[in-house]
Parts: C-alpha cells; structure tokens; sequence
C-alpha cells in the first residue's frame, strides 16, 4: 500500500495529464479545421485515433521493456525492434514479390509480420541476454549496432530489388507521421485491446520482475518465462506501432523517463497509465503545436531524435559517473 | 621481431590485380582486345571514367581507412572512427550549410566548410568524452553514435526545409560511379594526408598512450591531437564531397591491422593503406556486378559488411571475457 502523500501525488499527475490529454484532443480535432466538420472530423479522427495508440504501444512496450532488462536507458526501438521490423517487410516483398503480397489481405499480412518480429525478436534477444546481459553499456551498443545493421541490410536489399515494385510498395509498407497508415487501424485497435487484457492481468508479475532474477524465483515468478512472454507482448506492440507510423528511435525513452521522474512509485499499474498519457500528450500535443502553430509538418519525428538524442547522452553519462 | 615486407609486397600485388580488374569491369565494354585494335570509344571510357574511377577508390579507401586508425589512437578507443561519432554528419552538415549560404561556391570551398564542420563536431565528441569520469570502452562509441544521431537530426530538419533531403542522401551514401575525370580530384589531397599521416605515425603511437605518457616524451600532446583532427576532418571532408560517405571503413581495416601486425602506427600503416584500398575496391566491383546494368552504391554494401564486422568485434569480447 502506498502512503497518503505518495498517492495524493499520483492522483494529482493522473489528474492533470487527463486535462492536458484532453486539451490535446480537442485541439487536434477542431484547430484549424475549415469546410465541412463531418469530414474533417472522421479524417482527423481516423489521425487522432492511430496516434494514440502509437503513443500507448510505444508507452507501454518502453516500460515493459525496461522492466525485464533492469536497465532504465534501453528501449525496443533503441534495441532496433522496429528496424527489424522493417527489415522483415522487406524481405517479405523480396521472398514473395509485390504484385502477391498487395494482393493480400492487409490484415493477414500485417499478423504475418508481426508474428515474424515475435519469433525473431524472441530469437535474437535470447541469444544477446544470454551473451551480453553482464554489462548494460555493451548490450546497448550490440542493440544499436543490431538496429544499424537491420537498417542496411534493408536499404541494400530495397536498392537490389526492382524499382517499380519497389516503388508500388513503398507508399503501402513504409509509414511516417504525416502519413499515418490508418487502413491498419480496426485490426491494430483489436490486436491492442487483446496485449491490454493480458498485461493488466499480469501487472503484479511485472512488479515482482523489476526486482530482479534472484528475488522474483524466490517470490516464485518463473523468471525466463516470463522475460520471454513479454517480450512476445513487446514485439507485438512494436509492430503496431511501426505498421501504423514507421519507426520512432526515442520517444519511448523520453516517456518512460519523465513518467519514472515525476512519479513517487515504480508500480506498474500506475507507471503504464501515466506513461501512456504523456506519450499521447507530448505525441498529439506535439503534432498540433507543429502542424497548425508552426507550420513544420514532418518535423516532429525529427525533433524527437534530437531531444531524445541528448537525453540518452545525459543518461548514459549520468549513469557512468555514478 | 618478423618482417612483414613479403607478406606486404604481396597484398600491393593483389591490390594491383585489383585495381587492373577494376579498369574492366562495368556496363560499358572495355578489354584489352578492344584497346589495342584502337577503338576510340572504349579508350575514352578508360580514360575519362575507369581509371579516374579506379584512382578515386585507392585514394578514399586508404586515407579514410587511415583516418579510422588516427582517430582510434586519439579517442584511445577501438571502436570509434568518423562515421560512428559525428564526423561524418558534422562535414554533411557543412556541406549543407555552403549549399544553402553560397550555392555556387568551387568545391575547395565545400570542402574547406565541411572540414570546418568536421573538425568542431569531432571536437564536440572528444570534449563530451571528458565529462566521462569511467572510460568506459563501450561508453565511447555509444555516445558517439548518439552524437551522430544529434547532428544528422539537426541537418535532416534543415535539409527538409530547404528541400535538399535528396542531396543529403547523395552525401551520406558513398557512391563511386559518380566519378569523373575533373571532378575526382580532390581526393589527391587526401592521398596526399595519408603520407603526411605516415610521417607523424610515430607521434600518434606515442598520443594513444595518454596524454600524461606524451608529455613525459617531450611532446606536445595538444599539438599532436590539434594535428591528427586536423588530418581527420580534411580526408573525411573531401572524401564526403566527392564521393560520399563510405561507413565503417575506418573500423574495420584499423581492427583488422590491429589483430595482424600490433599497434606501432608505423608499422601498421601501409597495411592499413593497402587493406583499406583493397577492400574498397572488391566492394566496389562487387557492387557493380551484382545487379548489372545498374549499380549498387559502396555505402549501401559497406553498411552492411560493417554492422556485420562491428557486432564481431562486440561479442568476440564477451566470448572471451566469459
């Protein structure tokens, strides 16, 4: 049980970023909206809806993430899940082509490749974790250097492949901010509802693995197992997000820290929420402030691996001089 | 101690072999047979595209290869070299900043203006390597990547609104089919710092033994670094500006040398200088041959063979160390 202050505090939080949530909402949907509102508002709302499940999925995978590793600086995208996931697209249009894989039902694909990343992201990272999970500074750098090499090995497999099928399929795999790939939508809201249920029921499991190997076999979590089914969970919701918007290196790790920042408690049922609730925040906050104020509509991913940038320098130095 | 002079007249030989093999290799028709019966056509492809071609990849591949080895010994780290701390994006960076300020600038300009960038961004990283009380072998390259991240997040937003993201993609991928009879030339001037690199070899071995070692010799260690970023920004710079980037190549050569013959610059250098042409030169055929008639840039098949190489070095450490 949390004491009085601690849960004032975090009833407070909870408190503000619903307002601010809903701020953000609301001037997503109706700033700057001219000619008929029916349209604009299922066009936006189609937008709104995509962007904050991106915000949850990225959210939550983040913490979860951190969770299992021990380790308050790595991240999924940091580890190159998303790039993999690129990766595994492409491949997928070399292997089958792309006149049969636009044929397919993009549902189907899309459940094809998130089942991919699952079996490989459990693969790889249970090969890394056995290797190199003495020391954090090296399993980051073999995160990021994997992410690199997922990222060549698509672009000199998309230079090899033939420019026309290339081209047909570049505006259907590969999404952006500005280019939300809402048709995934329906599928992605189900996909995500179905991880929700889990997670919640597992939320004291994820509590008692933040202690630690030792602690949680001796509380009677079946350590290994558990490590490997989130990371299942994880990569779902990494395909999620990188199907809806295309990969995003670091705004996982700037949610997931500022919430860890300004809460009194690391319980995860109060961790996910409030994490998930900056993400959508700062995620459509950040795009109406860009978009309508500024006028810089792709900008924002570009602001975010600047800002993210930094702070991963400040963490890691910060973490070293400890 | 064993000479290595057979072992390293050899690889010139092969290096030789390559380069001849490099002049007949491509879309256009070029043989001997063709040549001595006189045919025009097939000698001005020689003339004005092959061997200016040929001549570009000995000169990048070893000054940059050489590069990597300097910036190994001044950052006292394995794992750096000009794309894997900011070097690289600072000069596109540079390179970008001229475009837009002076767009009719000569390319000695471009490439001094990229030095320029270089020079500071290099800079930046060893400064940020200060404030790293734990010298961390694994931390350096992290915060260098990041770093990178940093810098080329700053010039894809500039390049986005200027509309020059497609320009910058020609910087930031090294491509050699570019190169033309007057417009390669610049690159002598890095062919050029390789020697002046070889002449000062001695000071480098001496700076990789800290700053404390230099100035018990009698050296002046800021004069030496001041030397060495010098060499570093202006090879990476002009080989930026006309070719474009050429990743990992700084690594992988110097760690090869390294594993073969030890760490007195001196003595490793010309194999860095021959391995580093070399190995330009195979992926550079290679990248002309696999998806003939188009060509495939150096960048994108160096980016994979170093992720490749770079994972090897990481967990070949973990595997001894366990």
């Amino acid at each position: 049980m949390l004491p009085d202050v601690r849960r004032k505090r975090v009833r407070a939080v909870i408190a503000l970023l619903s307002v601010l949530t809903v701020i953000a909402m609301v001037a997503f949907m109706t700033l700057g909206a001219k000619g008929s509102w029916s349209f604009v508002l299922s066009f936006r709302g189609a937008k709104l809806a995509s962007l904050v499940l991106v915000a949850y999925s990225i959210a939550v995978s983040t913490v979860l993430f951190q969770t299992i590793m021990e380790n308050r600086i790595v991240t999924p995208s940091i580890m190159g899940f998303d790039a993999l996931y690129v990766l595994l697209q492409t491949v997928l249009v070399f292997a089958i082509g792309a006149g049969r894989l636009s044929a397919m039902n993009p549902f189907l694909l899309f459940l094809l490749e998130a089942g991919l990343l699952m079996l490989f992201s459990n693969l790889l990272y249970r090969w890394i974790l056995a290797g190199a999970a003495r020391s954090a500074h090296l399993l980051m750098l073999v995160g990021i250097v994997f992410g690199i090499l997922f990222r060549s090995l698509s672009s000199f497999l998309q230079r090899i492949l033939d420019p026309s099928e290339f081209l047909i399929l570049q505006d259907r795999m590969f999404a952006s901010f500005n280019a939300v790939d809402t048709s995934l939508l329906g599928i992605a809201g189900i996909v995500v509802a179905i991880v929700t249920v889990i997670i919640m029921r597992m939320l004291p499991v994820f509590d008692v693995v933040a202690l630690g190997r030792n602690h949680s076999t001796a509380l009677g979590v079946d350590h290994n197992r558990t490590i490997m089914f989130t990371l299942g969970l994880i990569s779902v919701l990494i395909a999620v997000s990188t199907a809806l918007v295309g990969p995003v290196t670091f705004f996982g790790l700037l949610v997931a820290n500022l919430a860890y920042l300004i809460l009194p408690t690391s319980r995860h049922a109060v961790v996910l929420p409030v994490a998930t609730l900056i993400a959508v925040v700062t995620l459509v906050g950040g795009q109406v402030i860009l978009e309508r104020v500024f006028a810089f509509d792709t900008a924002l991913s570009i602001i975010i691996e600047f800002v993210g940038g930094l702070v991963f320098i400040l963490l890691v130095v910060r973490g070293a001089a400890r | 101690m064993k000479s290595t002079l057979p072992a390293l007249l050899l690889a010139a030989f092969v290096l030789l072999v390559l380069a001849v093999a490099s002049l007949f290799v491509g879309v256009s028709d070029v043989s001997l047979s063709s040549l001595m019966s006189g045919d025009d056509k097939s000698l001005q492809v020689l003339l004005v595209s092959r061997a200016p071609r040929t001549a570009a990849l000995i000169l990048a591949g070893s000054s940059m290869a050489i590069v990597g080895m300097i910036m190994q010994m001044l950052a006292r780290n394995r794992f750096v070299e000009p794309s894997t701390i900011g070097t690289v994006e600072s000069a596109s960076l540079g390179i970008l900043a001229i475009t837009v300020l002076a767009p009719g600038a000569p390319v000695i300009v471009k490439m001094i203006t990229a030095s320029v960038f270089a020079m500071a961004g290099t800079a930046i990283f060893l400064r940020i390597l200060k404030f790293v009380p734990l010298r961390s072998v694994l931390l350096v390259p992290l915060v260098g990547i990041m770093l990178s991240g940093i810098i080329g997040a700053i010039t894809t937003f500039f390049a986005y609104r200027l509309d020059l993201l497609q320009s910058l993609g020609a910087w930031m991928t090294g491509d050699f089919s570019v190169v033309l009879r007057g417009r390669y030339e610049l690159l002598w001037i890095a062919g050029a710092l390789g020697i002046a690199a070889y002449i000062a070899a001695d000071r480098f071995t001496v700076a990789g033994l800290g700053q404390h070692f230099t100035t018990n010799l009698g050296l002046n260690y800021r004069r030496v670094m001041l030397l060495g970023l010098t060499i570093v920004s202006l090879v990476t710079a002009s080989v930026i500006v006309t070719v474009g980037s050429v990743p990992f190549l700084g690594l992988i050569i110097p760690n090869v040398v390294a594993m073969m013959v030890g760490d007195n610059m001196r003595r490793s250098l010309p194999w860095v200088a021959i391995l580093g042409a070399g190995f330009v030169l195979v992926c550079d055929i290679f990248g002309r041959l696999i998806i003939r008639p188009y060509e495939m840039p150096i960048g994108a098949v160096m980016g994979v063979i170093g992720a490749f190489f770079f994972l090897y070095l990481l967990l070949r450490r973990t595997s001894r160390a366990a």
